[in-house]
């Protein structure tokens, strides 16, 4: 019997006087790849930032590869984490972002070497093969030299891919990693994390509203709604049999806007 | 008519103890700048106080009382200071007090999303700050260093007020000895423009230097 790799328990958070979580739990297994849909400002990507430590919490507790993420024991008694145990905990988790967030003064190859040097201290050397490997899986070998300026939207997205996943953490995070892309650019990064999805062993939670991506990428959805997951199951049953009708009101939505499911 | 090579000969030297004080009062500037507008953006609250008491007091107080200060009253607390270093700690605390702003004002002009990924990617604080967020926060502050220096260079006649003999200074010795006016004063004239020519020059060499590569960023 395998244990759940993240385990939310009555999760809240409220920004304010605004309740964006609300007794949130649900566990993911090891190697589980999870879609997160759900209609704009249902706490999809809080959820996210909370798991990468960019948020803080309001209540309840996240369990990440076997440690709490925002306590630790100090003298018996359960605290807040400190900077120190949240950075111990990062190294697990990696996080792609809707707006890319490459580092622009850097290279494509230093924005994917920066981070295992200084972390791991690895020797520039190995960094470099190591992220020749993961720039070349992404199709962008030949961009190593280049500056992210120069590049599209898609090709920033794909060095993003890439930069999280040169830390090797055992849990990755897509926030809406397309819908800041022009429509074109979309398939090439898709098609990317199809093939993350397909060889690794990665745990990877996806907030997308691409329906069709996730119905072929995900093991289980979850669909949000008001910091609530109303109904979650295997994609063919939330795509095609959803139960609840808010679930069946967000899925006709999202058809009629031109997604396909 | 007087010999003015000797006089020339003055002035120079005058121009010298000048860009000494310009040079000088520029470093140390820097460093208080970087300590001051750093220290107002710490975690701790004890040097957010002592970066903001340093900005504000330096800021709200003349020039010219910090330099009496320095010269004139440290002695009797025991801290007797040359001429030049007088010169050189008002100058530099003095102008390092605005460019703490600037360092602050362009550490936090950059953009949210820059510190979102140096957590992502599990950087620690000194991390972030050292290889992303200054790197991309210098050449926002360039431009007002410039201007910072240039103001520097033009404070540094104060000096002659506690006996350096720096280019001001020098001139009014050669107008008092040879009673002419126009010529020590068009010298250092010319002098001092070329100076802030020299400091605009390189700040905007050194600017493009960080910028390559930068294009199309912001
Ligand atoms: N930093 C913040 N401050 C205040 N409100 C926020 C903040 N971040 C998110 N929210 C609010 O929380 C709610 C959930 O947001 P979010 O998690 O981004 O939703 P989703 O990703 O599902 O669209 C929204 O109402 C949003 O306006
Ligand atoms: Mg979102």
């Amino acid at each position: 019997m395998t244990t759940p790799i993240i385990r939310i328990n009555q999760l809240d958070k409220s920004f304010g006087t605004l309740k964006v979580l609300d007794g949130l739990s649900f566990d993911v297994m090891p190697g589980e790849k999870l879609a997160l849909i759900g209609p704009s400002g249902s706490g999809k990507t809080t959820i996210l930032r909370i798991l990468m430590t960019l948020e803080t919490i309001s209540g309840g507790h996240i369990e990440v590869c076997g440690e709490q993420l925002y306590h630790m024991q100090k003298g018996g008694t359960e605290v807040p984490a400190n900077e120190a145990h949240l950075h111990h905990m990062r190294r697990h988790i990696g996080m792609v972002f809707q707006h890319f967030n490459l580092f622009p003064h850097k290279s494509v190859l230093d924005n994917v070497t920066l981070a295992p040097m200084l972390t791991k201290g690895e020797p520039k050397a190995k960094a470099e093969a190591r992220a020749m490997e993961l720039l070349d899986m992404v199709g962008l070998a030949d961009k190593a030299k280049s500056m992210p300026s120069q590049l599209s939207g898609g090709q920033k997205q794909r060095v993003a891919i890439a930069r999280a996943l040169a830390l090797q953490p055992r849990i990755m995070l897509f926030d809406e990693v397309t819908s800041a892309l022009d429509p074109e650019l979309v398939e090439e990064v898709l098609l990317v994390m199809k093939r993350l999805a397909a060889e690794t062993d990665m745990t990877m939670l996806l907030v997308t509203h691409e329906m069709g991506f996730a119905h072929e990428f995900a093991d289980r959805v979850l669909f949000f709604d008001k910091g609530r997951i109303v109904e979650q199951g295997p994609p063919d049953q939330i795509f095609r049999n959803p139960e609840h009708e808010r679930t069946q009101t967000f899925l006709r939505k999202i058809i009629a806007a031109g997604h396909r499911v | 008519m007087a010999d003015w090579s000797g006089y020339l000969n003055l002035i120079l030297q005058g121009a010298l103890v000048t860009a000494q004080l310009t040079v000088y009062g520029s470093i140390l500037a820097l460093a208080a700048a970087f300590l001051a507008g750093l220290g107002r953006l710490s975690q701790w609250r004890a040097i957010r106080w002592l970066s903001t008491i340093y900005i504000e007091f330096f800021r709200g107080t003349s020039i010219y009382v910090q330099l009496f200060w320095a010269y004139f009253v440290l002695p009797f607390m025991g801290i007797s200071l040359s001429p030049m270093a007088a010169g050189i700690m008002a100058l530099g605390l003095n102008v390092g007090a605005y460019a703490a702003e600037v360092v602050r004002g362009a550490i936090l002009s950059v953009p949210r999303d820059q510190y979102e990924a140096t957590t992502a990617l599990n950087l620690t604080r000194f991390q972030r700050m050292r290889h992303v967020i200054l790197p991309q926060a210098l050449p926002l502050m360039l431009p007002t260093f410039g201007n910072n220096a240039i103001e520097l260079l033009k404070a540094t006649a104060v000096v002659s007020l506690i006996s350096l003999t720096d280019m001001t200074f020098q001139a009014q010795i050669v107008r008092a000895q040879t009673g002419n006016t126009l010529i020590p004063f068009a010298m250092i004239l010319i002098l001092y423009f070329a100076m802030a020519l020299i400091i605009s020059a390189s700040m905007r060499l050194l600017e493009r230097r960080m910028t390559r590569g930068l294009d199309g960023v912001r």
